[in-house]
């Protein structure tokens, strides 16, 4: 048993009612009306009391537990509510789960980005669970006259055995509700875990598969109107002026006027990314009049900086790419003299373009501004943010602004950027109406807010007995640097050189799923498969030797690495078991390995491959996977599987090209995404068990099966590959 | 502005609309039913498919002024109680992730079974192709259909 303070965030475990905005709990309706199973509804509660601001328990023992942090895929709707549960100890089909809104007073980071949901939610989680627990056994003690310390929860139920007394929670929440929170609240040990650890099905689950409203764009109120936006067609374009007398004169037309998102001195966030700071807005009856009246605005353009090419942004990469004398991000030892002395020297470089992040839910968002209040609902990742620039664009205190988070129809980074949020609040004050933004799917892909493109150049330095003796990376991409200097393999060979770099693009780029992680991965563990055939050495056992070196006696000091040598090792050790890998034995497919660190978690994959004439057929890939513990298997494995096709169809056959500044693909028929045939026909996922904290889990699976997937193409057709999208090497087609 | 009396989930309804309105919008915008998805406009990934009689269609294709006396089913209507075995075979694998593109995989997949109950793996692939799913539900989809086709045959 593990006692905690709960000074940490204790206003978190304060009465909902005793916050101010503590209200706002109860206070929305379109989301927060929960929808009891038929179970539920049999036994419909008369009265809730708050325990907390993270649940509520009923008289009759059903538990409303809020989540507190954005949906957009990854699951934490069940996940995080796991947690809480687990610690309350009750049962799983006794919990109902509602979304909460923003709320700062009661809840910290609600934001989802970075595949921390979990691992930073962890002990705020369980202590909220844990704290409602003893509450319960307070309030027991006092009622039974019994001392606390012998009163039992277990499963929703109070129990003390000496008088032979018991309550279900539900007898007890009136009176736990007055209780004063403990100091501090013992937490179970993990080997007690009950509910953690077992398969929960999504909980929205029922809800998708029969339609019902859940996503920003299902939104519809009373009086709503639709907007739409014209963004400058081109990178390097800005609005000068416009004639819209034709498009005004449509049906269903209410207005279409130019909007200053971000007026001069307006404060932005991080979040305000790539926003445009002026539009045209578009507003009708009905979303196909405002699609319709789009085409008919004549808008005039004007250069604000230079148009750039696809060519160009080559160009401009290779030209950082070939400088000499960039200040390193990490030396070791002294790589120029180790290239002198190697018996053999490999370099290579690797390229891949922009991307869209193309969440199958376009851009959208509700606002209702009035002069009072700003109400805004809708798909995003940062929602506290978002709630600083409306704070600012619309001169309004925060309080007066409520902000609600709809289930997301993807978000990949892309939810970061709440721009389209800004653009609806400020298009519904204008208009002193409800509005509901939609982008369309073009004018979504062409926004920006990118995936960078990237070019990274490796070297590396073997001596007569194929030791890896130097190192060396250097990477450059579009408004990014690329390189993770403190990882793998740094620390594991003697002279190592690490440099970095950023080309400045007019194209706006921002966080993509696993970002630099989502490229550099795959770049390396190819090149480590070409330094390990080089070597004369099996790539599994070339890696762990180095791995080895690293847990063992590593370069430089051990805190100077981002990871763990060990934790890596061991994923590639449990992958090399499951797939039953045999060094130098070929099977019927060609396989390729590869193995990753990113968001503090450790993943290793193989992956067989066989060739349909000229098209690579994914047979199998196995994945191991060290995330810590992992709260719900079922969906922990969906979001594997999920990153594994992410990675293997975005590096195999999508590209954002530009010419003159305009994206070149604008729709899913010319930027394609990997489909049902494309993807692989089994995935068996497994998980290292250790009972650590959890760690990111949404996107670590992604960023190195593109190492994988180029080593078992090797293998299937004898040719590297080196730049993305890989089909367009044209040895493979899709 | 023309007022087309059409069935949807076995219910006439008379909306008036511009008669180049895809059925898309008819459905998200007059009639409510927002199961149906906007994904790209112009039938490449298949988020908006509905049922025109028995056939998968893509809504956003679909002009009103099309539709004439045939009959249209959408998600919310595919079921009395959610309970197609399609619907149960999607929750029985829990195949979801963000879950936007899934009423438009299961449209394409009842179509799909109602014509070929008892379809090889090379065969579903190859009718849900149509169907973009970026989260990567892939695989989890390829199980569903396979169960689906199995409890109906059962």
């Amino acid at each position: 048993m593990t006692l905690v303070k709960t000074s940490y965030n204790r206003r978190s475990f304060l009465k909902g009612s005793a916050l101010a905005g503590g209200g706002m709990l109860l206070g929305f309706s379109w989301l927060a009306s929960c929808k009891p199973s038929p179970e539920q509804i049999k036994n419909l509660p008369k009265e809730w009391f708050n325990i907390n601001g993270f649940l509520k328990i009923a008289d009759n023992g059903l538990v409303t537990i809020m989540s507190p942090n954005p949906e957009i895929g990854q699951n934490v709707k069940t996940a995080m509510p796991m947690i809480i549960a687990e610690e309350l100890d009750i049962d799983w089909k006794d919990v109902i789960i509602e979304q909460a809104p923003l709320n700062t007073a009661i809840f910290t980071r609600q934001l989802a980005g970075g595949s921390q949901s979990i691992r930073q939610g962890w002990e705020a989680l369980r202590m909220a669970g844990a704290t409602a627990k003893q509450m319960l056994m307070t309030a027991a003690a006092a009622q039974w006259q019994v001392p606390v310390g012998e009163i039992v929860a277990k499963n929703g139920i109070l129990a003390h055995e000496g008088s032979n007394r018991s309550a279900g929670y539900g007898e007890m929440a009136s009176a736990a509700a007055t209780v004063e929170v403990p100091e501090e609240v013992a937490l179970k040990e993990t080997a007690d875990f009950n509910l953690i650890g077992t398969d929960k099905k999504n909980v929205d689950g029922p809800k998708i598969v029969t339609g019902q409203p859940l996503f920003g764009l299902d939104i519809a109120e009373e009086g709503m109107l639709t907007a739409m936006i014209i963004h400058p067609p081109a990178f390097g374009m800005q609005f000068k002026e416009m004639d819209a007398s034709k498009a005004k004169a449509m049906p269903g037309i209410k207005d279409v006027f130019p909007i200053e998102v971000y007026p001069e001195g307006v404060e932005k966030q991080w979040s305000d990314g790539g926003g445009i700071a002026k539009l045209v807005a578009v507003v009708g009856e009905s979303t196909w009049q405002c699609m319709q009246a789009k085409k008919a605005v004549e808008v005039q353009w004007e250069e604000a900086s230079q148009a750039e090419s696809t060519g160009d942004h080559n160009d401009g990469l290779d030209g950082k790419l070939n400088l000499n004398g960039v200040a390193p991000a990490r030396e070791d030892g002294n790589v120029a003299s180790a290239f002198k002395k190697a018996a053999k020297v490999i370099e290579r470089s690797y390229s891949a373009p922009f991307l869209a992040h193309n969440t199958m839910e376009p851009m959208n968002f509700f606002a209702d501004v009035t002069a009072e209040k700003a109400i805004l609902k809708g798909p995003i990742q940062t929602p506290e943010f978002l709630e600083l620039t409306l704070a600012s664009v619309l001169k309004m205190p925060v309080e007066q602004i409520d902000i609600m988070m709809t289930r997301m129809g993807g978000g990949f980074g892309r939810r970061l950027y709440g721009h389209f949020g800004v653009e609806a609040a400020v298009i519904s004050k204008k208009m002193n109406a409800p509005v509901k933004l939609v982008y369309s799917r073009e004018d979504d892909m062409t926004q920006g807010t990118y995936r960078p493109a990237y070019k990274v150049h490796y070297k590396a330095g073997l001596d007569e007995n194929g030791a890896l003796i130097a190192w060396h990376v250097k990477g450059v991409g579009t408004n990014d640097d690329l390189v993770f200097e403190n990882r793998f393999p740094a620390g594991a060979v003697d002279n190592y050189l690490a440099e970095k770099q950023s080309f400045e693009s007019n194209v706006t780029t921002g966080a993509w799923r696993a970002p630099r992680s989502n490229f550099i991965a795959g770049a390396e563990q190819s090149f480590m498969d070409e330094v390990a055939e080089l070597a004369g050495k099996d790539p599994i056992a070339f890696r762990l030797e180095l791995l080895e070196r690293a847990a063992k006696d590593p370069v430089g000091a051990i805190e100077n690495n981002d990871y763990d040598a060990k934790r890596y090792a061991g994923v590639l050790e449990l992958v090399r078991e499951k797939a039953n890998w045999k060094p130098g034995v070929k099977g019927s497919s060609a396989r390729g390995v590869s193995a990753y660190f990113c968001h503090n978690s450790y993943v290793a994959q193989v992956l067989d491959i066989e060739m349909d004439g000229d098209t690579p057929v994914i047979k199998k890939v196995w994945c191991a996977v060290d995330c810590g513990i992992v709260v719900n298997p079922l969906s922990a494995k969906n979001q594997i599987e999920g990153g594994i096709i992410d990675g293997i169809g975005h590096a195999t056959y999508s590209q954002l090209t530009f010419k003159d500044g305009k994206p070149e693909q604008q729709n899913f028929d010319t930027y394609s995404l990997i489909r049902h045939r494309q993807a692989p026909k089994e995935i068996a996922t497994f998980f290292v068990d250790n009972g650590i904290d959890p760690t990111g889990l949404g996107e670590p699976s992604l960023p190195p099966i593109i190492g994988a997937l180029a080593n078992a193409l090797y293998q299937a057709t004898g040719q590297r590959y080196y730049h993305q999208p890989f089909v367009s090497q044209r040895q493979i087609v899709g | 502005m023309t007022t087309f009396e059409i069935t949807v989930n076995g219910q006439t309804q008379n909306v008036a609309v511009d008669a180049t309105t895809p059925m898309l919008w008819v459905l998200r915008d007059h009639l409510k039913l927002v199961g149906t998805k906007y994904g790209c406009g112009i039938a490449q990934c298949g988020a908006c498919t509905v049922h025109l009689g028995d056939t998968a269609v893509r809504s956003c294709q679909l002009p009103i002024s099309a539709v004439g006396d045939q009959e249209i089913t959408t998600i919310e209507g595919l079921s009395e109680n959610g309970d197609h075995p399609v619907q149960e075979a999607w929750l029985e694998e829990d195949v979801y992730q963000c879950g936007y593109c899934q009423a438009g995989q299961i449209m394409n997949a009842s179509a799909f079974l109602k014509s070929n109950p008892k379809p090889t793996d090379e065969e579903i692939e190859t009718a849900m192709n149509g169907n973009i799913c970026r989260c990567g539900t892939y695989t989890r989809i390829k199980k569903a259909i396979k169960r689906a086709a199995t409890s109906e045959n059962s």
